[in-house]
């Protein structure tokens, strides 16, 4: 819903918050159940009502606990049975600087007596989530702190011992090096969003003496949705593709009719400084894992001209997919999407034509189309919008345009064999195949929340799970891992099952990145597990199709694999079981471990 | 400002807010007369009042109003659009 997505108009949200929430709930889409526990400091109905329409706008429908006013540290040390028997998914701490008891409060005090106070208040935050965490092993979202509107010593009070201000930013820095050394420990930047919004639109004195509300109503949608986004990353929902027109957009002018040499890029004009800047901008988005792509009505030659001209930031090696033609957009994004293996629904489509964005949204509404009408908006638009909100860092991530790129030149030589095993075999494939290593676990957990297509049960994991997982003994675990002689993909695929009675193994997860099919490591892992189950005197594996939106070319692996279907329901899940015994290996042409 | 044009958009407001079409206000109606109007939904009124006519509600006002009318009195006197 357009009306949901960052620029929007948060008094309008409020206003017809009944009527998006009606539209949302009946618009047919299947979601996630997700239970998050908010815990404030300051009045939260009013956040949770916009939470809930951004939520259920990226496939997530939330059930909400919410602790009474300001009991976030009752509820959190001493715990509730309410709370407890809530089992939340996530906890969101809805604190702000209203809830800091310990700041400064007189004029000539020392440095020490500053840093006992410090540490008390941090203490007060630190055992609110240390003892979340030993009865809940689930994320933890935490605003910080935002900066006082008022301040009787001017500039003083940013530096000044004494100060408010200077208070504030030392407990943020405490806070960010907390979630540094904590993986399942995440900010919501209300420092950040309050400056972008301004201090003077954020702050509301009369809504805190009426309502206990800690920031004006109408900023309430702008605080849910930088909420939001973190939780729609931690499950899996941020886009994965920027697709970028040329022609003003990744530089000033049009190529066809200007010529290399009369486009705007570089440092000569300012023109050509801001698409310069831009381009440095979506380079740093590559570096995080996101991948680009070029969608231009423009000549191939053309388009390689610009971005191989001598100040370009950008070169061809950064794109995953280059569409230059004279093709329609929408057409031209759904081939990207094809080849990569990925869904259309992870595009961003960035065009300076109006026109453009329009028709690509018309025609694929799942995409995100953002119209550039100058540099510094796409940027601030981005940099809103939560499309990739990062909550981990893991090294495939920086890698993977790499990877992206040795798949094309796979299917380069794809074609000069004319059998594909012997195309499979000249790959010289190799794959570790292991139980879950510890430097794995935020891996893990990001494939299991963003595969959708070659995914059985789409069962969706949080780091703290994972971690769980990997210290259960009624567990087997698989983690893939396929190289060859272009590249290594780094962790491909993820298998879970559970040992239960009578010698029998539930699979729990199987998984797979789209980037690996065809290539038989679905038959590697399955060797592996049956490997694993012989050891263990496992007789039978029960498998689980699990129907979703997306994974309908999985619905018929387990028959592949040899499963004999035991049941199969109308709404389209089936279930399937292999005789241990039975099993051949199937895999010919990967080397494993 | 015009009471009944003032009444009209008033009444398109309490139509988005309470997500029903057939509300029609007048100077007596309260809390009392429609069911979601609760705590939560009187702060979306009040917000959304205030942007729609761009003023803002005394505190007192805000949990002093006992009906429309006197709601209408006030965006009358002090509304600037």
């Amino acid at each position: 819903m357009k009306e949901l997505t960052y620029p929007f108009d948060g008094m309008d949200i409020l206003r017809r918050r009944k009527k998006l929430r009606r539209a949302l709930i009946s618009d047919g889409t299947v979601r996630i159940k997700k239970k998050i526990a908010v815990l404030g400091g300051s009045t939260t109905e009013h956040i949770v009502s916009a939470l809930e329409l951004f939520l259920l706008n990226s496939g997530i429908e939330p059930v909400f606990y919410q602790s009474e006013y300001n009991r976030f540290y009752e509820d959190a040390v001493f715990g509730s049975p309410e709370l407890d028997s809530f089992q939340p998914d996530i906890i969101f701490i809805h604190t702000t600087s209203r809830n800091l008891k310990y700041l400064p409060d007189k004029p000539d005090i020392t440095a020490e007596e500053v840093q006992q106070l410090i540490d008390e208040q941090f203490s007060v935050f630190r055992t609110v989530w240390e003892k979340l965490k030993e009865r809940f092993s689930c994320p933890i979202i935490q605003n910080n702190f935002e900066l006082p509107l008022f301040r009787q010593t001017g500039n003083y009070d940013c530096w000044g011992l004494s100060g408010q201000s200077a208070f504030i930013n030392r407990m943020n820095l405490l806070f960010a090096e907390y979630a540094v050394s904590d993986p399942g420990f995440f900010i919501n930047d209300i420092n950040y969003l309050s400056a972008a919004i301004g201090l003077e639109k954020w702050h509301d004195p009369e809504a805190w003496y009426m309502y206990k509300y800690a920031m004006s109503t109408s900023v309430i949608p702008d605080l849910a949705y930088s909420a939001a986004a973190i939780i729609k990353a931690l499950y899996g929902r941020n886009k994965k593709v920027i697709d970028l027109d040329l022609d003003n957009t990744l530089w000033g002018g049009v190529i066809g009719d200007d010529g290399v040499e009369g486009i705007e890029l570089g440092p000569e004009t300012s023109v050509g400084m801001s698409f310069c800047e831009f381009q440095r901008f979506l380079k740093k988005y590559k570096d995080y894992g996101v991948l680009l792509a070029v969608c231009s009505k423009n000549d191939e030659g053309n388009a390689l001209l610009g971005l191989r001209h001598p100040d370009s930031v950008l070169s061809p090696e950064d794109f995953v997919s280059i569409k230059a033609n004279w093709e329609s957009k929408d057409k031209n994004i759904s081939e990207s999407a094809d080849e990569l293996g990925l869904l259309t629904d992870g595009f961003v489509f960035i065009d300076d034509n109006p026109a453009e964005c329009s028709i690509a949204e018309a025609q694929l509404p799942q995409i995100s189309a953002v119209n550039l009408r100058s540099v510094d908006q796409v940027m601030y638009e981005l940099s809103r919008s939560g499309f990739f909100e990062v909550t981990s860092v893991s090294g495939d991530d920086t890698r993977r345009t790499e990877m992206y790129a040795a798949n094309a030149r796979r299917a380069a030589q794809q074609k000069s064999f004319s059998s594909y095993e012997d195309y499979l075999l000249s790959l010289e494939m190799k794959a570790s195949v292991t139980d879950f290593q510890p430097l794995q676990l935020a891996r893990i957990t990001q494939l299991t929340n963003k595969s959708n297509q070659f995914n059985l049960t789409t069962r969706r994991y949080t780091e703290n799970e994972i971690e769980e997982i990997s210290r259960d003994d009624s567990r087997i675990r698989l983690c893939g891992r396929l190289a060859d002689k272009f590249g290594d993909n780094g962790i491909v695929s993820v298998i879970i099952g559970r040992i239960s009675e009578n010698n029998t193994l539930e699979i729990e997860l199987w998984l797979m990145s789209c980037r690996v099919l065809k290539r038989d490591m679905e038959f590697a892992m399955l060797d592996e597990l049956v490997r694993i189950c012989r050891e263990k005197g496992i007789s039978r594996i029960i498998g689980r199709y699990i129907k979703s939106p997306k994974n309908h070319m999985v619905a018929g692996l387990y028959g592949s694999f040899g499963f004999t279907l035991i049941s199969a329901s109308e709404n389209g899940d089936s279930v399937w079981e292999l005789n241990v015994s039975q099993h051949k290996n199937k895999n010919h042409v990967i080397k494993v471990n | 400002m015009n009471r009944s044009d003032v009444q009209k958009r008033l009444n398109s407001i309490f139509c988005d807010i309470f997500d029903d079409e057939s509300i029609k206000i007048s100077d007596s109606t309260s809390a009392a007369d429609i069911e979601d109007w609760d705590s939560l939904e009187h702060i979306n009124l009040i917000a959304a009042v205030e942007e729609e006519f761009g003023m803002k509600f005394r505190m007192k006002e805000v949990s002093g109003m006992k009906n429309v009318g006197e709601m209408l009195d006030i965006i009358c006197e002090r509304g600037s659009k």
